[in-house]
């Protein structure tokens, strides 16, 4: 073991005893994108405060999230020795309590705590452990093992539970070439939505003998109703360096790109912050823990583009012009960024290539189904009891999802409608509620898994106006290069704004079915090929909805005009 | 004494500079130099599309090709406040058209931009990230999410008259 390394090491165990067997209690506030919308920055400030009222003194830190966004805004208490407690929905009253009654008394406030993590101290009865929680229970958590665990700003705290590790043993006991093999012999699969086979991906570069060759990351991540890459940046972003890093090392590659949407600040900054660390800790730069490899890392910034998250596009904003994508080939391998070899991953999957390659490529093969290996991280939003970011094995159901993870709609109501894969994905009916979550399984039933969204909705949702805002999204964000998607987006919204206000021909529904044919035939990425998805996954499974449309007039007593507020707008 | 236009064209253009020379990362763009200016001063002025041309060795139509496809970049000064509004798909079940149209109503502004006393400014947003907290806000780039059409109402009003 290189000293560096033990010397991380020995002070990373050094801060976890301190953290959580010191003299003060360790307090941690939830944070990230959706802690922010729920309210903890407010809470972590009347934390400080309560702090300061009842004169308890304790550390208190920041974290990502766990991924029960529900819960948010979540507080955390441990003891020194203790177990950790944790409150959610926390206000600034209970806020209060927490820290007068368990920070300063010693006592845990049982009836606002939602689970305990560790040893079980006293008074907790009737508190569930976290990972007997039915949301927990279902989860295999690997890329997202640290998240709402451990300060994002602290490199030691990552380093604490492993973190770096796999990076040393590929630099000091691995080839490139066997960091590469174990790759390719855990099946990994890219999770950003094509699910091509990563070990394959990586093995297209690393022959190059070219002298500048890139390994680029992407968080570009506009999909809504997706956040597992902000969520994993914000709350662990040394785990994507060190996949970044061992991403570099298998492919001889020697500088790398984090490419972040410009606006989400929290995630940003975190990254920024963690690349920093690493540099510091002698974890990127040159003669990596003095093995002889260097690595530079840098974060770069894309403006407001959907389509910027597409591959070459993404190539385009890095070089600081138009997200428009290229004709491929070359393919990037070959001619990526500044013509130079390249290789792209999504968050996720280079989130997971530190376990893989610390365990081994055939652990993570045993997770997960044959074709699919490892675990899916999805997100659920919508009409659902339990929103969150969740990390489920490969082949549960997306019923079983739903209802265990998820705990199922609201009573009294039933879920009619699922969106996944982003607004290109197009949505599901309820006899494809069963199908399993894998790639392959998924596209045979005409669906995406993309980057893991999930967006739910009860019967009370007009599918016809879903499907409206999904081309709506689509529309606006088609990034005008080719113009069967510039153009078709555009007729296809106009043709679903007519039926949403009862002002649709029966040839319309032929007319977006030869607007889609020609969407796909003409169009140079995803973004128009898979443009028509919506619409045919709507007509496939709700035809009905879209033909009662076309039949009635605007039902007497509706109160709205059927009009949706949308800026407009076609890139030229 | 009155300031005269050409006067603060330079203090624009000064700070302009100021923004594009403190850009950390090491990979200057025009499209990073851009970003960098408008978070600095928030909008991209004509000086600032003709500074970033001449920091990067790029024509002003390349420049402007740049800034004109990016959603985020905006061409005149923001109002005193900036409430963003997210109609993507998850926000939408939610109830974000109503939400929208509560803002609307209140600010009396039916399109992005700013109101008339320029106290607000308002943008359509296709996603802020906090989906499982839908309906999403931002209010001068602070999240909140679980919002109502009357919640939306009152923080829309209450830009009015801070």
């Amino acid at each position: 073991m290189s000293t560096a390394f033990e010397e991380l090491t020995n002070r990373a165990a050094g801060r976890w005893q301190e953290l959580t067997d010191g003299a003060e209690p360790w307090i941690r506030v939830g944070g990230g994108v959706s802690g922010q919308a729920a309210g903890s920055d407010e809470i972590f400030t009347s934390v400080l405060e309560s702090l300061d009222r009842f004169d308890v003194s304790a550390r208190v830190s920041r974290v990502g999230s766990l991924g029960l966004m529900y819960l948010e805004p979540i507080v955390d208490v441990t003891l020194p020795g203790g177990s950790r407690v944790f409150y959610g929905n926390v206000t600034k009253d209970i806020a209060n309590q927490i820290i007068e009654r368990h920070a300063g008394g010693g006592s845990p406030v049982t009836s606002r705590a939602f689970a305990f993590e560790g040893e079980k101290t006293g008074g907790l009865e009737g508190v569930p452990r976290l990972e007997d929680l039915p949301e927990f229970r279902a989860q295999v958590r690997i890329a997202t093992r640290n998240c709402g665990r451990i300060d994002p700003y602290d490199i030691l705290q990552y380093a604490a539970h492993g973190g770096y590790s796999a990076l040393e043993k590929a630099l000091f006991r691995m080839t490139p070439e066997q960091a590469l093999d174990e790759v390719k012999a855990s099946g990994l699969r890219g999770r950003g939505g094509a699910a091509f086979p990563t070990g394959v991906k990586w093995s297209f570069l690393a022959p190059s003998k070219a002298p500048d060759k890139y390994v680029l990351c992407n968080c570009e991540e506009g999909d809504p109703g997706a956040f597992n890459d902000k969520g994993i940046l914000e709350s662990d972003p040394h785990t994507l360096i060190e996949g970044m890093i061992l991403n570099g090392y298998a492919t001889n590659s020697n500088y790398g790109y984090v490419f972040i949407r410009h606006g989400h600040d929290i995630p940003i900054e975190a990254t920024r912050h963690a690349v920093g660390q690493a540099y510091e800790h002698g974890l990127l730069g040159k003669n990596i823990l003095g093995s002889g490899f260097s690595f530079d890392l840098e974060v770069a910034l894309t403006g407001d583009s959907y389509v910027a998250g597409e591959e070459t596009a993404l190539m385009e904003a890095i070089e600081g012009k138009r997200s428009l994508p290229r004709y491929k080939p070359p393919f990037p391998a070959a001619a990526g960024l500044w013509q130079k070899p390249s290789n792209i991953n999504n968050v996720k999957t280079l989130a997971y290539v530190p376990q893989i390659v610390f365990n081994g490529g055939k652990w993570f093969k045993s997770i997960g189904t044959e074709s699919s290996a490892g675990t899916a991280i999805v997100c659920l939003t919508g009409h659902i009891k339990r929103p969150g970011m969740y990390e489920v094995p490969m082949g549960m159901s997306i019923r079983e999802v739903l209802e265990q993870v998820g705990g199922g709609v609201s009573p009294g109501k039933r879920i009619k409608v699922l969106q996944t894969g982003g607004p290109l994905g197009g949505v599901l009916g309820d006899e494809s509620f069963d199908v399993k979550i894998d790639f392959d399984e998924m596209s045979k039933a005409g669906a995406i898994l993309g980057s893991g969204g999930i967006i739910v909705g009860n019967e009370t949702v007009d599918v016809v106006d879903l499907i409206r805002a999904l081309v709506a999204f689509n529309q606006y964000e088609s990034c005008g290069k080719c113009f069967p998607c510039r153009l078709g987006n555009t007729h296809m919204l106009e043709t679903l704004d007519r039926l949403c206000k009862y002002e649709a021909k029966p040839a319309d529904l032929k007319l977006m079915d030869r607007i889609g044919e020609s969407m796909k035939l003409g169009s140079l990425c995803g973004h128009g090929q898979l443009g028509y998805n919506p619409v045919a996954s709507a007509l496939k499974y709700f035809e009905e909805e879209f033909r009662v449309r076309l039949r009635v007039t605007q039902p007497e007593g509706k109160s709205t005009n059927g009009s949706m507020i949308l800026p407009t707008r076609t890139r030229p | 004494m009155a300031t005269t236009k050409a006067e603060l064209g330079d203090s624009i253009r000064e700070r302009v500079r100021c923004a594009l020379k403190q850009q950390p990362q090491p990979t200057v763009t025009v499209l990073s130099s851009l970003l960098a200016v408008q978070d600095a001063i928030h909008y991209l002025p004509d000086e600032a599309i003709e500074e970033t041309a001449g920091f990067c060795k790029a024509s002003v139509n390349e420049v402007w090709s740049v800034a004109s496809f990016y959603t985020n970049f905006r061409f005149t000064p923001p109002g005193a406040h900036v409430i963003e509004v997210c109609w993507g798909p998850s926000c939408h079940l939610a109830g974000a058209q109503g939400v929208l149209a509560a803002v609307q109503q209140e600010l009396n502004l039916f399109r992005e931009g700013e109101t008339d006393d320029r106290r607000a400014t308002l943008r359509y947003n296709t996603c802020l990230g906090a989906c499982a907290l839908a309906p999403v806000i931002s209010i001068d780039h602070h999240l909140k999410g679980r919002i109502t059409a009357g919640d939306a109402k009152d923080l829309a009003g209450g830009l009015l008259v801070d």
